[in-house]
């Protein structure tokens, strides 16, 4: 599974280039079209069919009828709420950890020690590197008893799963903003630390914390290599001992989880652009 | 930065350190050189040799892919457009292990809907030796996030291929032949060369997507550590499963040493 993202590059694909409004400025060629037309059916076809195939595997009954019994059965199977509900429980704990271990280190680092950012990047790539079924070996074997008894062994781990992208959508954010103004303000009007992270830097950084955390649950919400081999029935591990007594019901639930996640993002980043904006047009009447 | 360094170090660096110790120790604890020596042979060669052709093909293939569909989005002038294949992209990179699998068997098993519509036709893939639960059929379905993550990685290096420079080019009386292979080609390889050995080092990894649509059976490093991890090993050999996990970290290492190399260049046009 790749549970990585090494380059966050929402920022770049929504705001790298102005979008033209009316005319572009030189007509553009037909060969140019006619290519990317090309391109951009052919990844259309790759990617919806399998996506249009699970949905309508989810929507049909044994006998290949179209039929709402597996979705409207999730939440009454056996074990479902459960592994549903765990998951949901490491997914916060695995974000609010990655935040409040995050945000200080990467603002201190642009704040104090830029040089030191290459170490950084170096060191939040190697989740990359190591393969999470590597690490879970590591792991399973160096953890104390009374760790490796909880569920929440999976989410400290997690941490270290979601920094590569984690760190790479703050980073992009720090340099987006002129930390070094908001800090120098915050602290000479009295602000403390704490304060200036949570009342300045905080708010600025919404967007790059957002999508880090829709992505940090999205990969938790996926994860199935560690669960499974931690023994802990989170929602993927589920979903596969369920797959051998209901295929449709499984592959609803897993339909589900995709478009939620997706829809998620979508409305996050379009509420953010929305607010962005108007905010700017604010200024601008000023 | 305290925090980050502990936590880092007792996540990620001891872990790692114990299955480098591991690979070297046999189950009486003393220091061997048998584990590695074991996993260098028979099937657990094979299991490598298939792992890093896996890696080899669903890192090329999907990197060019990933780049043509970038670019195509890049230069496309539509927001919502953007914003979608963004958005998408970011989920489906993530995307894998059963979910990924359960779409697949829906698309492309023997009872699938893209099985179906081309049996219609008379094409249908099983047919002719094809089979999803495969290395071919992994390869397949292993492109379903190698092309997003490529996507993802090589959008800002796009990016910083500015207009300017090809009306720069142009104005010198450059075609659009000559433009890319004097300027476009040159900045975009380091990119797209580190995106490739990044795409290595995921396929590579993958683990959970393999296992699940294949239950196992298709011949694969992660696949067998996972078997020592589930406890179906011989007796006498219970660190073996280190040793293959040390094999895996050096084929990596090397990956990544080559991605440092590629990137440093790369960095020098993305300011």
């Amino acid at each position: 599974m790749a549970s990585l993202i090494p380059e966050v590059a929402y920022e770049e694909m929504l705001g790298g280039v102005p979008e033209v409004q009316g005319e572009p400025q030189r007509p553009r060629r037909p060969r140019l079209r006619l290519w990317r037309g090309i391109v951009l059916l052919l990844a259309g076809v790759y990617f919806l069919i399998p996506l249009y195939a699970g949905l309508r595997f989810s929507f049909q009954n044994d006998a290949g009828q179209f039929s709402l019994y597996a979705v409207k059965a999730i939440p009454s199977q056996t074990g479902f709420s459960a592994a549903f509900f765990l998951s949901l429980r490491l997914a916060a704990v695995t974000t609010v950890l990655t935040i409040v271990l995050m945000v200080p280190t990467a603002t201190y680092v642009h704040l104090k020690l830029p040089k030191l950012r290459r170490v950084l990047d170096f060191v939040t790539i190697l989740p990359i590197v190591i393969p999470p079924i590597v690490l879970i070996l590591g792991v399973l074997h160096a953890a104390p008893l009374w760790l490796r008894s909880s569920p929440y062994l999976l989410s400290l781990v997690y941490v270290i799963l979601a920094l590569p992208f984690v760190y790479r959508s703050l980073d992009a954010g720090l340099s987006a903003i002129d930390l070094k103004t908001l800090v120098e303000a915050s602290r000479s009007l009295g602000g403390k630390w704490i304060s200036t992270l949570w009342h300045v830097i905080l708010p600025n950084l919404r967007a790059a914390t957002l999508s880090a955390t829709v992505l940090t649950i999205a990969l938790v919400l996926g994860e199935f290599t560690m669960a499974s081999l931690d023994l802990w029935t989170t929602l993927p591990v589920w979903i596969y001992q369920f797959s051998q007594l209901d295929a449709h019901i499984a592959t609803a639930v897993s339909m589900l989880s995709l478009l939620g996640t997706w829809v998620l993002l979508t409305v996050i980043i379009s509420v953010d652009r929305s607010q962005s904006r108007r905010t700017r047009r604010r200024t601008e009447a000023l | 930065m305290a925090p980050f360094v502990v936590y880092t170090f007792l996540g990620l660096g001891i872990p790692t350190l114990v299955v480098i110790e591991l690979a070297f120790r046999s189950d009486q604890g003393r220091l061997t050189l048998h584990n590695l020596s074991t996993v260098a042979q028979g099937s657990y060669r094979l299991g490598f040799e298939n792992s890093i052709l896996l890696a080899a093909i669903t890192s090329v293939l999907p990197g060019i892919l990933g780049l043509a569909l970038a670019y195509a989005i890049q230069t496309s002038h539509s927001g919502i457009l953007r914003r979608l294949v963004a958005t998408a992209s970011g989920v489906l990179a993530n995307f894998g292990g059963i979910n990924l699998t359960f779409i697949f068997i829906a698309t492309l098993g023997s009872t699938g809907v893209l099985t179906a519509w081309l049996n219609v036709v008379g094409l249908d893939p099983w047919h002719y030796g094809f089979n999803l639960y495969s290395f071919l059929g992994v390869a397949i379905v292993y492109m379903y996030f190698q092309i997003p993550l490529m996507v993802l990685v090589i959008t800002p290096a796009l990016g910083g291929l500015r207009p300017a420079w090809r009306e720069a080019a142009e104005n010198l009386g450059a075609s659009s032949f000559g433009y890319w292979r004097t300027v476009g080609v040159p900045v975009l390889l380091p990119s797209v060369l580190g995106g490739i050995l990044l795409l290595f080092g995921s396929g590579f990894a993958a683990y959970a997507t393999a296992d699940t649509l294949t239950a196992g059976t298709v011949t694969l490093v992660p696949i067998q550590i996972g078997e020592v991890l589930n406890g179906n090993v011989i007796s006498g050999e219970q660190n073996i499963g280190y040793a293959l996990g040390f094999g895996m970290l050096v084929v990596l290492s090397i990956t990544m040493i080559f991605y440092g190399l590629v990137r440093r260049r790369a960095s020098r046009w993305l300011r």
